[in-house]
């Protein structure tokens, strides 16, 4: 019951984490709590699929499918995270404030809440898609210990709840004005791990044979298959072994988060400087996008 | 501007799902007659042996009616096979070395190691 309990917990707090951030980054706007449950059930559902579905997808792409399949649904969630880190870049100011004033729901539109609903699910949806297939296995293994085991796995799934929970709680820790910088950093460097999986999964697949050499091996200081190896993975992109594609991939999602945000507010700031050409009336400041 | 970004994001994920392998992917695959069982949640050979700096494919074939991952930091391969299903593994050149391997689902029976040399 242990060992199921640890396999399951596992994977559950690799999709918890994720579940943490995206909470606390949406603290305030309404509706919230709707969009991600619906982003874990639909992320459950779809890991039911993937699970039934695996044999047909490892055919797939002369046996590369599930390879694939992993690596654009990561991909997919990199590009929902860089969308609301910019939606965030244009509008996160004016809703933190708007929180700070009313303390209570934002009346800003929630646009960017699809986007991190997309996001839990394919969390969710990854990590559950093993959980899925081992306790399915579990359980048609059948006989008294399946029952114990079916058990050890469920507390597994509570016991990843509670670290989402946690991660959470401590988040809010923070003084809201600065609660929506430090989720953005979170989400940049989420952003940045999962992309480094993406490319372990397209190099796994053959799609990408370069760059593929291990640049240094930190196993033995922090295995990333350790407890805190994987919550290092999650939150900063940690690999024992990165070759030089994924840091290059990983350094490039922060880029080009950094560059995109900073581009929103450069034209913010110019949208909002008043035209002052002779000849012309000054344009009226405070423009919004 | 967020149009175009969803564009963008849209063409990005259109493409990786639309891309085909690229040829030197299938010739990064070359014919290896090297099979990898699983069976009552043991890998048979446990221990494989294969030649340093060259690209290698294995073929994972699970006896077992339940999946099983395997799962390796060492070589960094992550994959699932299904119940009464098989699976091509496919190992970077690897320097000389052991590269232990494990499935996931049973690690205390399922274990294994790689050496390149």
């Amino acid at each position: 019951m242990l060992a199921t309990l640890i396999i399951v917990f596992r994977e559950a707090m690799e999709a918890g984490l994720i579940v943490g951030i995206v909470l606390a980054a949406t603290k305030g706007v309404p509706g919230r709590g709707r969009w991600i449950s619906l982003g874990i059930a639909g992320g459950t559902l779809g890991a039911c699929l993937v699970a039934i579905f695996a044999r047909g997808l490892s055919r797939l792409f002369e046996g590369s499918g599930q390879e694939l399949f992993n690596a654009a649904v990561l991909l997919l969630a990199v590009g929902m995270l860089i969308w609301h880190n910019v939606w965030m870049a244009s509008h996160g100011r004016e809703m933190s404030r708007q929180l700070r004033a009313m303390g209570a729901e934002v009346k800003l539109g929630a646009r960017s809440l699809t986007a991190l609903a997309v996001v839990v699910g394919i969390a969710v949806l990854r990590e559950g898609s093993e959980v899925v297939l081992f306790l399915y296995g579990v359980a048609t293994q059948g006989g008294s210990t399946a029952f114990g085991m079916l058990g050890g796995g469920f507390l597994g799934l509570l016991a990843g709840a509670a670290v989402s929970a946690l991660l959470y709680f401590g988040l809010l820790a923070i003084p809201m004005k600065r609660l929506f910088a430090v989720t953005g950093a979170l989400i940049t460097m989420v952003a940045a791990g999962l992309a480094v999986q993406a490319v372990a999964f397209l190099q796994q697949g053959g799609f990408f044979n370069f760059l593929d050499t291990p640049l240094w091996d930190t196993s033995a200081l922090l295995p990333d298959d350790s407890v805190p190896g994987r919550v290092l993975k999650t939150l900063l992109g940690y690999t024992d072994r990165p070759d030089g594609l994924q840091l290059a991939a990983w350094a490039a999602v922060i880029l080009l988060m950094i560059g995109l945000t900073r581009l929103v507010h450069w034209h913010q700031a110019r949208e909002q400087r008043p035209v002052t050409a002779p000849g012309r009336n000054p344009d009226a400041t405070g423009t919004r996008i | 501007m967020r149009g175009a970004l969803a564009a963008l994001i849209g063409v990005a994920a259109a493409s990786a799902f639309a891309a085909e392998p690229p040829p030197t992917a299938a010739a990064a695959t070359p014919p290896g007659p090297l099979t990898l069982v699983i069976q009552n949640h043991r890998f048979s050979p446990a221990e494989i042996t294969i030649p340093a700096n060259k690209a290698v494919a294995i073929l994972v074939i699970n006896k077992d009616p339940l999946a099983e991952e395997f799962d390796s930091s060492a070589l960094k391969i992550e994959k699932v096979i299904a119940g009464n299903d098989s699976g091509t593994i496919r190992l970077r050149p690897l320097a000389p070395g052991r590269y232990p391997f494990a499935g996931e689902y049973h690690s205390d029976t399922a274990k294994g190691v790689v050496i390149a040399q």
